[in-house]
């Protein structure tokens, strides 16, 4: 099938961002309207192809558009081509619909940055790069929008970047994206040198011929990208600082769409995994580490935002322990990010909104008792919260418990290690999670009286509504008759479920609960029958000591990853300035002796030189003896 | 030549020749010159104009008489493409002579340049 | 005494170079006879006149082909068309930027630092020699590529290095840095074209003919001495490595680059390498083709070296002008895997990585030269930082430069990386591909690390900023990066115009 309005769909918000950048001031009164309409646009051609694909059979859904043809050398080719099937429509209707939910919830949050205009320019540019993303039908594609994404996210974090921290943080983004990045081009370069291809087709039918080595290459380069994208371990350190940026953007962006890039690449990239067990199992334990990780992150972080990076960190780290479990995950993996999609970026709006209210202050030891004063900020921040610490019937216990199922039932050590990782990460998410809930909007007030907390405008709830639904509601209609398995079901090769399980899901599901119920039961002892200090106590445990600072991820960094670059550099730079310079600098001086010193090392550095091609010369005719006799 | 033999022989036989003129020349005139040492003999050049400014100052010798030098030396190769197309004029006809005309005209215009940009004067 | 025929050459194919040569030589008589006054703008219509009517001619002859134009001397085909076409339009953008005269001293011969140099500058002149010698190393450049014989080719390889030897001198600042560039360059230039005379003199011994078609023959046939023969190549090939600046015949690379005025090493550093590439790719791939047994190992080894070492040692600079010296280093490395792979993939890719990588350094040192400060170009890494906040703009095409030479898709660069190297991987070769593309992740390191640096450290005040561009250097600017946008984003046209144009005929 093919189809002539994809393009439009990334065409729309590019179009806006363009406007938008080129009018400039003039469209200060109307550019956040028009922004807000073309992603709501886009949002409607989305929708039209979704519906469009419901009607055809299942092995007919899939429809592509091809652009031109981009790079064709020799046998070589590549079309800039667009391909909408059954997992790129998941992501497309949750990009232009939580984005159109954040542009109008924007609207009113930003009224008072008189940057308004290029806010929503940025916004839109984010939409386009995503869209293409998705929508792209070869790995080169795929880059483009990946850098795209990368480019608007930076953008965003560092939007007020007259604070230097902000900066900083933007940069810190960029850096552990380019490591990222890396991955991605040595993974499209290794299938272009072993497969000859680059397109998701070409790569899925050649990969059966590709050796097991070549593969495993590949998946851990694409593994590194994901890392990059998603705030794996170790390269998710950039997602805390990230939370500069203006808290719709946490929520579009650091939650529920780019951030799970890595996922969407690891899914689309099945063929490639399946066939390599080992990169596969390389995915899953970085998704239980991360997912540990962010959970103990999130139980000491003070800041709102920082404590839901946290947590957003650590749901991504499920998705990718997901996509990690192979074919009977990938369903599982889309599914949770789709109702992460919803609650975490309803919460960010709820956080936003809390922030909104009370001077944009984000320290939650200076907030306590805004429910009352914030009574739909509340409700609908409540259904996030009980999706996501996955109370039933809410979204997140029909794709977090999923998860848990498949770890457990993945065999032998191996699925017990993932499962119990998995569910003690359910634990320690109902306690952080408590622990915002009833820092924020229980107890007593803790903040001074500067403050006037106050319900945030309907162009601010309205969003948060209507997410809040999706919260409620997605994860019933996803598993209701396994409708996302099934839909998904061309693209992801599965297995049959219930097979050889460990552990029923009945099973699962009551530990589950169990679990969380001690979760958040600890978090209500210590943090609502307790008084909760303004201050931050210091007299707690090392482990919380080093929650707070990240489990030392900044240190670890800078140990493994800067010392060296740097000393590397700096020995490159001492090599050059030391031995070669050194060199001809010393003979020369030696000559000289004194004054006239740029002369001399002139015929200094010549006769060096002429030495070098000399030596080349020597060398050369010895080789080719060499080579000839 | 005839046919058989080493192709490399007359190449050393020239080499041979060349090698035996110049040590016969140095030879001849380190038994033969006459040998009257003056100043003028120690000088850089022996027939005439003081090296300036001085060594000490970098040693420069004036620009003057290489711009002289490279122009004799421009004339000089001038005159040996004139001297084959000169031999086989008649075989060349007028192709020749259009393109010796243009040889010499181009030739001419560095002569032209040199002199507007004062090479040619002295001081 | 042999028979003498008078030769016939074909006019209307040697239009191009003819006419750059006439211009040149035009340009010689107003040096000579116009006034001070018009010489610069009459001096400027005339070279950019030429290189139009040049291009024009180009086109013009673009489907024709001829072995026999100037008497087997020159070989006019597609891939020539093209190269000469490349040069001629780096050139173009060359000189709006050579036009802009503050880069230029006014009395080349001055003692620097003496009383005549002041008095010079004092004056308000222009130094408009610049331009004949431009014209005259441009006709070097058209004639390389096309040279079908060893004795034009060195004919060639000297009418192009003779003119760049004194442009490299003519920097206004750093007079002392800029005289010694030149030298240099003068001195291990020379060395570098003994080599190859004496490779062409045992390449002569080896089959007894200078033509390339005369080699390929006794290549083909077997016979001759096959000492000769490798030596021949090994020593055709130093001089050739030495002008693109392969390792370990790179050594004047930065110090040329930095001296010389940064117009001219835009230039330079564009158009030398589209020739001179120009010229190895026939070579290799016409006399040498079947002989590939015999270079194609060492020639790998030294593309692997090149690319690696350009790659290693640009991270540790700190001077913009020598880092994208190295780069360039590294980047004839990634051509030489063109080189390599013998294969008509090759040849395309070669020659549209020429043409994008020429354009994107013309622009990049075109922004280098707007970077100055109250005594002239800044090219201290350091004082670079936070460029992107003063001047957003210049910063930024600056960086799409630097993405390109990067690689990163969207630009000239990524098509011309991803060609050149799937043309290697095409002919079987996979070590260099695995090294081109490790060096060029190394390679990607230093140049984010400069975008790094504009964007996102904080400037120091040290009065470094960007000055408002001439309209000339603008178009440059402008002009190359909507080459390089354009190229990233809808390459197919280029591609297949080369692809259809570009052989070689024997």
């Amino acid at each position: 099938m093919t189809s002539n309005s994809l393009v439009y769909l990334i065409a729309l918000p590019l179009f806006g961002s363009a406007v938008l950048l080129l009018a400039g001031r003039r469209s200060d009164r109307w550019g956040h309207l028009l922004a807000t309409a073309l992603s709501a646009g886009s949002f409607g051609i989305g929708l039209m192809q979704f519906s469009q694909m419901l009607s055809r059979s299942n092995e007919q859904r899939a429809v592509s558009q091809k652009l031109f043809s981009w790079i064709s050398v020799g046998s070589f080719e590549v079309d800039a081509g667009l391909m909408l099937d059954q997992l790129s429509i998941c992501f497309v209707l949750l990009i232009t619909g939580v984005g159109t939910l954040i542009h109008i919830y924007s609207i009113a949050y930003m009224s008072h940055d008189h940057d308004r205009r290029r806010f929503f320019a940025f916004l839109n540019f984010f939409i386009a790069a995503m869209l293409l993303l998705v929508l792209g039908d070869s790995y080169l594609n795929l880059y483009v929008g990946w850098e795209g994404v990368g480019l608007a996210s930076y953008l965003l974090i560092g939007f007020w970047n007259q604070k230097p921290t902000y900066a900083t943080a933007a940069k810190k983004a960029f850096i552990a994206n380019r490591v990222g990045d890396m991955g991605l081009s040595l993974a499209i370069m290794i299938a272009f040198a072993t497969l000859g291809t680059v397109s998701f087709a070409g790569v899925k039918e050649h990969a059966s011929q590709a050796s097991t080595g070549a593969l495993t290459a590949i998946g851990i380069m694409l593994l590194v990208a994901a890392t990059g994208k998603s705030a794996q371990f170790p390269l998710q350190s950039w997602l805390g600082d990230a939370m500069a940026g203006p808290t719709p953007v946490s929520a579009l962006i650091h939650a529920a769409t780019m951030v799970t890039a890595g996922v969407y690449l690891i899914t689309r990239s099945n063929f490639i995994f399946d066939a390599a067990p080992t990169a596969q199992l390389c995915v899953a334990i970085i998704g239980a580490i991360t997912l540990l990780f962010g959970a103990v992150i999130g139980m000491a972080k003070d800041d709102i935002k920082k404590a839901l990076a946290a947590s957003t960190m650590s749901q991504i780290g499920y998705m990718v322990l997901g996509a990690g479990l192979g074919p009977a995950g990938y369903a599982f993996a889309i599914m949770h990010l789709l109702t992460h999609g919803f609650f975490k970026a309803g919460m960010f709006l709820g956080a936003g909104s809390v922030m909104h209210g009370m001077d944009d202050e984000v320290n939650m030891r200076r907030y306590g008792g805004l429910s009352k004063f914030m009574p739909i900020t509340f409700a609908t921040f409540g259904l996030g919260y009980l999706a996501i610490i996955g109370v039933p019937p809410f979204a997140g216990f029909y794709s977090k418990d999923k998860i848990i199922e498949v770890a457990f039932n993945a065999g032998g050590i191996k699925g017990i290690t993932l499962g119990v990782a998995a569910l003690l990460g359910a634990a320690i998410t109902a306690f952080y999670m408590t622990r915002v809930v009833i820092l924020t909007f229980a107890g007593s007030k803790r903040w001074d009286d500067k403050a006037h907390p106050h319900e945030s405008p309907f162009l601010m709830w309205g969003p948060m509504a209507l997410l809040a639904l999706g919260s409620v509601t997605s994860g019933f209609l996803f598993t209701h008759g396994d409708a996302l398995r099934n839909w998904l079901a061309p693209v992801v090769e599965q297995i049959p479920a219930h097979e050889g399980e460990l552990l029923s899901p009945m099973i699962v599901s009551i530990l589950a609960l169990v679990l969380v119920v001690l979760g958040v039961s600890l978090a209500v002892i210590k943090y609502f029958l307790n008084e909760v200090p303004e201050t931050v106590p210091e007299n707690v445990t090392i482990f919380t000591k080093l929650a707070r600072r990240d489990l030392l991820q900044d240190a670890f960094n800078e140990a493994a990853f800067m010392r060296p670059g740097q000393s590397l550099t700096r020995a490159l730079v001492k090599t050059d300035v030391a031995v070669i310079d050194g060199a001809v600098r010393g003979i020369a001086r030696l000559a000289s002796g004194s004054g006239k010193a740029l002369r001399t090392t002139q015929t200094g550095f010549v006769r060096s030189y002429a030495m070098w091609i000399l030596l080349g010369a020597i060398a050369l005719i010895a080789a080719i003896w060499m080579v000839t006799l | 030549m005839n046919s058989t033999g080493n192709p490399y022989v007359p190449i050393l036989v020239i080499g041979a020749i060349g090698f035996g003129f110049a040590a016969f020349s140095l030879v001849a005139a380190a038994i033969t010159g006459p040998k009257r040492y003056n100043r003028a003999k120690a000088d850089p050049y022996e027939c005439g104009i003081e090296p300036s400014p001085q060594a000490a100052e970098g040693g420069r010798f004036p620009v003057k008489y290489f711009l002289t030098a490279m122009l004799f030396i421009i004339f000089d190769i001038e005159i040996v493409f004139l001297y084959p197309w000169a031999v086989t004029f008649d075989k060349l006809g007028v192709f020749g002579l259009v393109e010796m005309s243009i040889f010499i005209a181009t030739v001419f215009v560095a002569y032209a340049y040199v002199w507007r940009r004062g090479g040619l004067e002295w001081d | 005494m042999s028979i003498f025929t008078a030769p016939v050459l074909n006019y209307s194919l040697l239009a191009p170079i003819l006419i750059v040569l006439a211009g040149a030589v035009l340009g010689v008589m107003i040096e000579a006879f116009a006034s001070k006054a018009i010489r610069p703008v009459a001096q400027l219509s005339l070279t950019l006149g030429t290189l139009i009517l040049a291009i024009a001619q180009v086109w013009r002859i673009r489907h024709q082909s001829s072995l026999t134009a100037a008497m087997g001397s020159v070989a006019i085909d597609g891939a020539a068309i093209l190269m000469q076409g490349a040069v001629l339009v780096i050139a173009i953008l060359g000189v709006l930027l050579i036009a802009d005269q503050e880069q230029f001293t006014v009395l080349a011969a001055a003692v620097p630092g003496s009383e005549e140099e002041r008095e010079s500058l004092e004056s308000g002149q222009k130094l408009t020699e610049v331009y004949p010698l431009t014209l005259f190393a441009v006709a070097g450049m058209l004639v390389f590529p096309v040279s079908n014989d060893l004795i034009s080719l060195f004919v060639a390889l000297e009418m192009l290095s003779l003119p760049l030897y004194l442009m490299a001198g003519l920097s206004r600042r750093r007079r002392l840095l800029s005289q010694e560039a030149a030298l240099k360059y003068f001195l291990l230039g020379a060395f570098s074209s003994a080599f190859f005379l004496f490779g062409a003199a045992y390449l002569y011994g080896y089959s007894g003919s200078v033509s390339l078609a005369g080699i390929r023959d006794s290549v083909v046939g077997g016979s001759g001495n096959d000492v000769f023969f490798l030596i021949g190549i090994a020593f055709l090939s130093i001089g050739l490595l030495f002008k693109v600046g392969a390792v370990p015949f790179h050594a004047w690379t930065p110090d040329v680059y930095q001296g010389a005025p940064t117009p001219v090493t835009a230039f330079m550093a564009a158009a030398t390498k589209v020739a001179a590439f120009g010229a190895m790719l026939r070579i290799f791939y016409t006399a040498f083709a079947n002989a590939y047994w015999d270079w194609r190992p060492l020639m790998t080894v030294i593309a692997i070296i090149t690319m690696l070492f350009g790659s290693f040692v640009a991270i540790a600079q700190r001077d913009i002008k020598r880092m994208l010296a190295y780069s360039s280093i590294a980047h004839a490395g990634f051509l030489l895997a063109g080189v390599i792979a013998l294969n008509k993939a090759g040849l395309d890719a070669s020659i549209f990585y020429l043409f994008a990588y020429g354009i994107a350094t013309v622009g990049a040192f075109a922004i280098v030269t707007l970077v100055r400060d109250s005594t002239g170009e800044v090219t201290d890494l350091k004082r670079w930082a936070g460029l992107g906040k003063r001047s957003p703009f210049a910063a930024s095409l600056f960086a799409t430069f630097l993405l390109a030479f990067a690689g990163i898709p969207l630009t000239s660069g990524f098509i011309g990386k991803f060609s050149i190297f799937s043309a290697a991987y095409e002919s079987g070769n996979k070590a260099i591909v695995v090294v081109g593309v490790l060096s060029s992740a190394i390679a990607a390191y230093f140049y984010i690390r400069v975008i790094v640096l504009m964007f996102f450290t904080d400037p120091a005040d040290d009065g470094t900023s960007v000055v408002i561009p001439s309209m000339l250097t603008r178009i440059t600017v402008i002009a190359a990066f909507i080459i390089t946008i354009f190229l990233g984003v809808f390459p197919a046209p280029l591609l297949n115009f080369i692809t259809s144009l570009a052989y070689f005929i024997r």
